[in-house]
């Protein structure tokens, strides 16, 4: 009986592992595919990180424009990790979490402000929301914010011609 | 999605791009501490299995921010003040499951 328990929890962490490992890696795909798009179409408007605009253009608005999201690791890379804490080193499953997740943000922080010809001072802030087991990361939020600037004299690239 | 709400003018730089301030009321704040429900909680555990983004989280964590700004909007307002300089966000995490979001700024009066 307790053999039969213990190889279902095996069977368990296997189907767990391979749902990661696929779904997990074709969604990470699907997702990136996404990103680069949409960063291909936003290339027009810049997001710089300095607080002082550059010339002496006339400014016809300035907002807050705030973007975030929340993102998860998936099993089989926080399976992975596990091994990484042991023997150190870099993560590499973790830095493409936190890179999408920092792409995502700055997109929407861009789409929540379409008119903007500029946006100033870009910040990023990342923080854990919840710890997964032996204090691997669990759940991280990204949040990108800055000032969405709107120039009097411009008309906007995206929407020209 | 938050200068809309709040009709104050936000920016997070340390001066208002193409407007003189008159006059500064000094530091703003608004925070909020919110608890995820477990009905989030499921969905966040079982999205956990294959990652990407948490939707549930996400907007959480938005309204959560929203409040706080608003919160930080309405000490402004009985100031004055009509737009906020230097807005930063913070959170923090401070029990598992829950967490802090702060909005802070600089009240002040522009042209």
């Amino acid at each position: 009986m307790e053999l039969i328990f213990s190889l279902l929890g095996w069977i368990i962490l296997l189907c767990l592992l391979g749902l990661g490992f696929g779904v997990g890696k074709y969604l990470e795909a699907q997702h990136y595919t996404s990103i680069k798009q949409r960063e291909a179409a936003s290339l027009t408007v810049p997001v710089v990180t300095f607080k002082q605009l550059t010339d002496d253009r006339p400014v016809a608005s300035a907002t807050l424009a705030v973007g975030s999201v929340a993102v998860s690791v998936d099993y089989y890379k926080r399976f992975l990790a596990g091994f990484r804490m042991f023997f150190g080193g870099e993560m590499r499953s973790y830095s493409s979490l936190l890179d999408r997740a920092r792409r995502e943000a700055i997109l929407r922080m861009r789409e929540s402000a379409p008119d903007a010809h500029l946006f100033l001072n870009c910040r990023l802030e990342t923080s854990s929301i919840s710890k997964g087991e032996r204090n691997t990361i669990g759940t991280v939020e990204v949040v990108a914010y800055a000032t969405a600037v709107t120039f009097a004299d411009e008309i906007h690239p995206q929407t020209a011609g | 999605m938050i200068p809309v709400a709040s009709n104050l003018l936000l920016t997070n730089v340390d001066h208002f791009p193409g407007r003189r301030i008159v006059a500064h009321y000094g530091l703003v704040q608004g925070s909020t501490i919110r608890a995820k429900h477990v009905g989030r909680d499921i969905m966040a555990s079982l999205k956990n299995i294959v990652g990407g983004e948490l939707k549930g989280y996400t907007e959480l964590l938005q309204e959560s921010r929203q409040q706080a700004t608003d919160r930080m909007v309405a000490q402004a307002r009985e100031l004055g003040a009509n737009a906020i300089i230097n807005v930063r966000f913070s959170t923090a995490s401070v029990a598992q499951g829950a967490a802090e979001i702060l909005a802070y700024g600089t009240a002040v009066t522009v042209e």
